[in-house]
C-alpha cells in the first residue's frame, strides 16, 4: 500500500466535487478535552469516521475541540447544520453514534433522547 | 483515568491545539536493549511562561487557572517519574512547546500503549488545519507518517472524504502492522 495511491482518490473526488461544488452539509465535532477522552471520545471519534466512510457521506466533515463540553455528560458530540440549531448530544457510546448517524445525520431526525442542548 | 500511553498522546496533542499549534511532531522511541520507552511532543504553538509551564505540570493548578491544560500532564508526568523514567517539558513563549515523557520500559506499572492506530488515525483526520509529523521507531523499525506531504497528494479533497478515510485508516493498520511483526533478524 502506497501513500501515492491517494492521487487515484483524488482525481475520482475532485471529478465529483465539481458536481456537487463540494460544500459540506454537516459538521460534527467531538470533545476531545483531557475528561472527554478518558470518558471514551476516541473510540466515539473513530466510530463517526468509519460511518462516513461506511455510508460514503461526501458532505459530512468530522472534527475535534479541547473545549471542555459538559464534564459531568463527556463524551459530547456537536451536530452544526447550516441554517438548524446546534444540537448536542452528551454521555455518546459507540452505539449511539451508529444511531446519530442513521436517524440524525442520514434522516434528519435528532435523537431526542440523547440531546442535552439545543443552541440557535 | 487515562489507562494507555496512546490516550495521553491524544490529550498532549489537543493541548497543542489548543494552544494554537500549525506544526506538531509525535515521536515514540522504543529501545529493547537500553530498556526504555519514550514519547515526545513537539509543537509550535503560543507557548508558556514558566509559571505557566510549573503549573501544568501540578494537579492542584492546571485545570483551574489554565482551561486549556487539563489533568493529562499531571498524571503523564507521574507515571513517568513512577516507572522509573522521567518528564521533561520545555517552552518558550511565542515559539513552542516540546514535552517529553521517559519510561522504564519493562517497569511492571509501564502503561500499555493502547490503541496507537486509532490516535494516529483520528488526530491526522479530525485536525485538518494541523501538519502532523508522527515517527514510532521501535528497535529501529520505524513507522513514519507526514500529513503535509498527505495533503499535497490531495489537493483540495479534504482528509475526511470517505475514500481517504478508507485509506488511511488502512494504511496506518497496515504499516503498524508490518512494523510490529519484524522481530529478529537473522
Amino acid at each position: 500500500m502506497k501513500l501515492e495511491d491517494l492521487r487515484r482518490i483524488r482525481e475520482k473526488a475532485e471529478r465529483e466535487m465539481k458536481l456537487r461544488e463540494g460544500k459540506a452539509r454537516i459538521k460534527i465535532i467531538v470533545g476531545m478535552g483531557t475528561s472527554g477522552i478518558a470518558a471514551g471520545a476516541r473510540e466515539v471519534l473513530k466510530v463517526f469516521l468509519e460511518e462516513v466512510e461506511k455510508r460514503n457521506l461526501k458532505d459530512v466533515i468530522v472534527t475535534q475541540t479541547g473545549e471542555k463540553g459538559l464534564a459531568s455528560h463527556e463524551p459530547v458530540v456537536e451536530i452544526h447544520e447550516e441554517d438548524k440549531p446546534i444540537i448536542v448530544y452528551g454521555n455518546v457510546t459507540p452505539e449511539l453514534v451508529r444511531r446519530i448517524v442513521a436517524e440524525h445525520i442520514v434522516n434528519s431526525n435528532p435523537v431526542s433522547d440523547y440531546v442535552i442542548e439545543v443552541r440557535e | 483515568m487515562m489507562e494507555e500511553l496512546s490516550l495521553h498522546i491524544l490529550d498532549l496533542v489537543q493541548n497543542s491545539v489548543s494552544a494554537g499549534a500549525k506544526n506538531i511532531h509525535i515521536i515514540i522511541e522504543e529501545d529493547s536493549k537500553k530498556d526504555v520507552l519514550s514519547i515526545e511532543v513537539i509543537d509550535d504553538g503560543k507557548g508558556m511562561d514558566k509559571e505557566t509551564l510549573e503549573k501544568a505540570q501540578s494537579p492542584f493548578f492546571s485545570s483551574k487557572l489554565d482551561r486549556r491544560v487539563g489533568l493529562g500532564i499531571p498524571l503523564l508526568k507521574q507515571s513517568a517519574i513512577h516507572c522509573d523514567g522521567e518528564f521533561r517539558m520545555e517552552s518558550v513563549p511565542g515559539e513552542g512547546t516540546r514535552i517529553k515523557a521517559i519510561f522504564r520500559s519493562s517497569h511492571i506499572d509501564l502503561p500499555p500503549m493502547g490503541d496507537l492506530e486509532n490516535t494516529f488515525f483520528t488526530i491526522i483526520t479530525t485536525i485538518p488545519h494541523v501538519n502532523f509529523y508522527i515517527k514510532y521507531n521501535k528497535d529501529g523499525k520505524i513507522f513514519e507518517i507526514d500529513t503535509l506531504k498527505i495533503k499535497e497528494l490531495l489537493g483540495g479533497v479534504p482528509l475526511t472524504h470517505p475514500e481517504v478515510l478508507g485509506f488511511l485508516k488502512k494504511y496506518i493498520h497496515e504499516n503498524l502492522k508490518k512494523m510490529m511483526e519484524v522481530k529478529h533478524e537473522a
